[in-house]
């Protein structure tokens, strides 16, 4: 059983502070009012996506800027499904995530069949998004580019079934999807295919040599982070109940999904995590610093937001996690 | 039943206002009753109004425009008597995301009316904060018409959904086609393949047959919001050899548009834009002579409505140089709406300024049409278009002949013979 | 349709084209020395097109007069950012030079939109609206002269890269990086030289195009990704390639828009670049991976 080694080589003091994070994150939307409750969400989404592009990046070493596709092919499948068919969102997750993964299978195999690698793997992602994004502005089906809308209901209660509810209903979904990736992920690093992906990503030439089919690796770890990213985009477009091509596929969602991974330790399994809180919550911050000096120059928040981004990089090369993780005297299994 | 369905959304009406004004009442009269140190306070006390608008990010020229009728709103409002607003500003960065959480924000931090957003996907998901709070919102620009079919009780909107603009622009061209006694026989419609403009291309097919059009039209071409460079555009346009050209544009492709006109010596009998870009101050900068002469057909302001020359008085003491149009005109009369509701309501309570914005009945306002006024589904469904031309680097309007100031000139004088 | 119509279509898709391909080719020089992916070249581009439209609005300047001042002053850019900022990060893993780039670009995005604020501004010559006709073929002036101009800058630059000994000391950095190293060439200042040479490119590219696109904060991102699909498909590091790119490119778009809808052209863009990715990872002119 793949999750029987979960707690292995886990430390007390990491257990205590998980279990820490996790009451206060569940007990968050008692404290927060609604403003920090959407923040929350933002946050959750984006940890979740980022754990979901790890894999892919972190774990098995390949380069995608092109995440947006699977959002929005999740997102714009169950959506799809629910205008016209009336089809709840979680009957639609069994139809948009194979579609989403098979799309990574089908980047994955004519990359790597192909031998298209590094940057020029990176570049293959985002044309194939961006092809998806004009596709989409002329499916008439999905309304093209003039947008997608759901039926919006009153909220006056939280329906779990068709996703209509209140925003904390949308906390918990997430909030629980994200654990579950992160205990998925780490069971996945825990296990055989971990370590080859781990050896792939290290020296791709020499874990050929050792034996380790590396195409065949290298393609479950683009469809498992395909179809986890596809349930983001579901959940987005019941939240957001309205969806643009412009907006879901667009290549600033892509970048906008692997900054936090990337700023908080990619190939870790708490980076994710803390990249979403790093970034989105200084951002949120620097609103309000600039509001609170009287600073109201449209432009000048997304600057300051750049240079922390700079500084954050230039002295934490390997992410936050990593530099975090031995300040708080976690060992370097636990990262 | 066609007889039946107005009178008894009148009925519908006068049954909101009544209950509002009793409602109003009660409220007066509890406030007086138990607290009367509150009603001077309340009378003192401004009305917060969060106010969204993108003014960073790619539509930040639209959004910063639209921030300008934010602006000079507090000087009219008061000298129109209107209670103060406290306007509280909000970035939306041109994001989603960021929309919904600055509403959340504003909210939090006491908004108790929202206005905004230009745009229909960050308009959309504010309008659903809004409503989950119980916060009226009262859009300033979007077209795009599922926003008011949701039925929301506390989502307003005092701007054209995509049909209505359409059924106007047709209505006003016959106007025009009368007066001049000319009209065109063919057109190609050349659409950006955004939100708005796949909107009016789904409306065109649907109105169009229905105001028996002198002209039609031979070929619908559609282009990349995005687009760089719109030379083959204009190339396939000009090879239908139609006699006008019927654009639904943004400010940068318009302007490409017209310099391809230009350099592929082609002169249209008339161009018909049914949207941004054309009239607007960038358009006429840039181009110089070459900007005069389209006709726009679009949410305008009635030059002959007091309220307008006040205001576009007060836009050119504020930003000199900058003339009044669309942007300004929708996002102050928002501001008003509010401010209106709020005079009326007395209260500050989401619940009662909600009502009386459904009840809202502004003759002396700045668009066209007889007011502004909102039907069950909290859309104003009264608003009139006019018929604007460039003209000498000024904007005239042309039609309807209610809210005109000048005539139309006809047919575009062609490129190459401008000095 | 006639068949002038394609003719005039597709003169017009090549001129473009060249400028693009010139745009192009700075990101091929940087990424065939340095090895880093400039994910903020279309940013730098709008640099040059605001110093453009600034030395025009306020000294009357015209652009293709101010080439090669602005060139200069962008390589003095490219060259502080290379040294001061992007040389530390040359030996780290592409995502983390992808995301220091994306913070450069969010940056350049944002101080523009402060400093002239967000409305589209242009450049206004004598010859703006100019076009000339032969027979049914009619030629968009400015995108002639920069077409011609962008062949001239990537002249000079392959002579540079050719004949002169700085030229051949780069090319020495980027076929062998230890053996630079080893007989002893400051390879740190070389760098930094190809990256200013790339940003120069870019920049000399962003004045021509100043003639032909209005400018808002936000264009960058779009010029990016054409950057990239252009030198994929040429052959990333390749010059010819560069160009060859940006012609088929621009070919390709201007077709298509005139053969299928114009809304969808960049689509066929990108299909051209996945098929040149599958079938010649290397891309066109580009040298075989050692």
């Amino acid at each position: 059983m793949m999750f029987s080694r979960l707690f292995e080589n886990v430390s007390p003091r990491a257990l205590v502070l998980m279990a820490a994070l996790l009451i206060v994150l569940f007990g968050a939307p008692f404290l927060a009012n609604d403003y920090l409750l959407t923040v929350l969400i933002l946050i959750l989404y984006f940890a979740y996506i980022g754990q979901a592009w790890n894999i892919m990046m972190g774990f098995a070493g390949q380069l995608s800027l092109g995440h947006a596709l699977y959002v929005g092919l999740g997102a714009y499948t169950a959506a799809a499904l629910y205008v016209h068919f009336g089809i709840g969102p979680w009957i639609g997750l069994l139809v948009a995530v194979p579609i989403a993964a098979l799309a990574g299978a089908f980047i994955g195999y004519l990359a790597f069949r192909f031998k298209v690698g590094g940057v020029y793997f990176a570049i293959l992602t985002i044309a194939v998004a961006e092809f998806a994004r004009v596709g989409f502005d002329h499916l008439a089906w999905t309304k093209g580019s003039s947008g997608l809308f759901l039926p919006v209901a009153q909220f006056t209660s939280n329906d779990l079934w068709l996703l209509r509810g209140q925003p904390v209903m949308f906390y918990y979904i997430l909030l629980v999807a994200t654990v579950l990736a992160f205990v998925f992920c780490r069971a996945l690093l825990q296990s055989r295919i971990g370590y080859f992906w781990l050896a792939i990503r290290e020296d791709e030439e020499a874990a050929r040599s050792a034996g380790i089919n590396t195409f065949r690796y290298k393609m479950i770890a683009v469809t498992i982070s395909a179809a986890m990213t596809s349930f983001a985009g579901v959940i987005y477009a019941f939240y957001y109940n309205n969806l643009f091509p412009e907006q879901v596929f667009h290549i600033s969602r892509s970048i906008e999904i692997i900054l936090g991974p990337i700023v908080g330790g990619v190939g870790t399994l708490f980076g994710p995590i803390i990249g979403a809180f790093l970034l989105t919550g200084m951002s949120e911050t620097l609103i309000a610093a600039l509001h609170a000096v009287g600073l109201d120059i449209p432009g000048a928040k997304q600057v300051f937001y750049g240079i922390c981004l700079l500084l954050v990089i230039m002295a934490m090369p390997d992410g936050i996690w990593p530099w975090l993780a031995r300040r708080i005297g976690l060992s370097e299994r636990e990262k | 039943m066609k007889r039946k369905s107005p009178s008894k959304s009148q009925a519908k009406a006068t049954s909101v206002s009544r209950r509002t004004f009793t409602a109003g009442l009660g409220a007066v009269g509890f406030t007086a009753g138990i607290a009367p140190f509150n009603i001077v306070r309340a009378q003192g006390a401004a009305l917060k109004v969060g106010v969204l608008l993108p003014r960073s990010g790619f539509q930040a020229g639209i959004g910063q425009d639209c921030q300008r009728g934010v602006d000079i709103a507090a000087g009219l409002l008061k000298d129109m008597g209107m209670p103060n607003l406290q306007i509280m500003n909000g970035d939306t960065e041109t994001s989603v995301d960021v929309a919904r959480s600055r509403a959340e924000k504003l909210i939090g931090e006491g908004a108790q009316v929202l206005v905004g957003a230009f745009d229909s996907g960050q308009s959309s998901a504010i309008a659903q904060v809004a409503e989950q709070k119980g916060i009226p919102y009262v859009i300033n620009i979007a077209a795009a018409p599922p926003i008011t079919e949701q039925g929301y009780k506390f989502v307003f909107r005092n701007f054209p959904t995509a049909p209505m603009i359409l059924g106007d622009a047709f209505a006003n061209q016959k106007e025009i086609f009368a007066t001049t006694g000319s009209a065109p026989k063919t057109a190609v419609f050349l659409h950006v393949n955004d939100t708005f403009g796949t909107a009016m291309k789904g409306g065109i097919g649907a109105v169009m047959p229905k105001f028996d059009m002198p002209y039609k039209i031979v070929e619908t071409i559609a282009y990349d919001p995005a687009a760089r460079d719109l030379s083959v555009e204009i190339s396939k346009a000009k090879a239908t050899g139609a006699e006008a050209m019927i654009v639904v544009s943004r400010l940068n492709d318009a302007i490409l548009l017209t310099r391809e006109l230009v350099k592929q010596r082609w002169s249209p009998m008339a161009i018909l834009s049914m949207g941004p870009g054309w009239y607007e101050d960038q358009y006429i900068k840039t181009l110089g002579k070459l900007s005069d002469g389209p006709l726009s057909f679009v949410p305008w302001y009635d030059p002959n409505k007091p309220l307008s020359k006040t205001l576009e008085a007060a836009l050119a003491k504020a930003h000199p140089g900058v003339s009044l149009n669309t942007n300004h005109v929708y996002t102050f009369e928002a501001l008003l709406v509010a401010a209106d509701a709020f005079k009326r309501a007395g209260s500050t309570d989401p619940k009662a300024l909600a009502d009386a914005i459904r009840a809202t009945n502004i003759t002396n306002n700045v668009s066209p049409g007889p007011g502004i006024m909102f039907n069950a589904k909290g859309q104003n469904d009264k608003l009139k278009l006019s018929a604007i031309q460039n003209r000498g680097g000024k904007l005239v309007t042309v039609a309807p002949k209610v809210a005109a100031n000048a005539k139309v000139e006809w047919p575009l004088k062609p490129y190459d013979k401008r000095a | 349709m006639p068949f002038d119509v394609y003719l005039n279509v597709a003169v017009g898709g090549l001129l473009t084209g060249l400028v693009y391909g010139l745009m192009a080719l700075g990101l091929s020089v940087i990424f065939g020395v340095v090895r880093v992916v400039n994910f903020a070249h279309g940013e730098v581009m709008t640099i040059a097109m605001y110093l453009a439209i600034v030395l025009f609005s306020a000294l009357h300047l015209d652009p293709l007069i101010m080439l090669v001042p602005i060139a200069a002053v962008l390589f003095c850019f490219g060259y502080a950012l290379q040294a001061g900022i992007i040389n530390p990060f040359i030996t780290r893993a592409e995502h983390m030079q992808f995301l220091l780039l994306v913070a450069i670009a969010i940056i350049i995005i944002n101080v523009l939109l402060i400093l002239f604020g967000p409305d589209a501004q242009s450049v206004q010559t004598s010859y703006s609206y100019d076009s000339f006709q032969i027979g049914k073929l009619i030629v968009d002036a400015t995108k002639l002269y920069a077409a011609g101009a962008a062949l001239a800058v990537a002249l000079a630059l392959y002579g540079f890269f050719q004949f002169t000994t700085i030229g051949t000391a780069i090319r020495a950095c980027a076929d062998n990086y230890t053996g630079a190293l080893v007989v002893g060439l400051d390879v740190k200042h070389l760098y930094a030289l190809t990256f200013g040479l790339g940003t120069a490119c870019v920049g000399a590219a962003g004045v021509m195009l100043v003639l032909i696109v209005d400018v808002t904060p936000s264009l960058g991102p779009a010029y990016t990704l054409l950057a990239f699909v252009i030198v994929i498909t040429g052959g990333l590091g390749s010059m010819p390639g560069a160009l060859l790119g940006g012609v088929l490119i621009g070919l390709t778009e201007a077709m298509a828009g005139l053969i299928f809808t114009p809304s969808a052209k960049s689509m066929f863009a990108f299909a051209i670049l996945v098929l040149v990715l599958l079938f010649r990872p290397q891309g066109i002119m580009g040298k075989k991976a050692a």
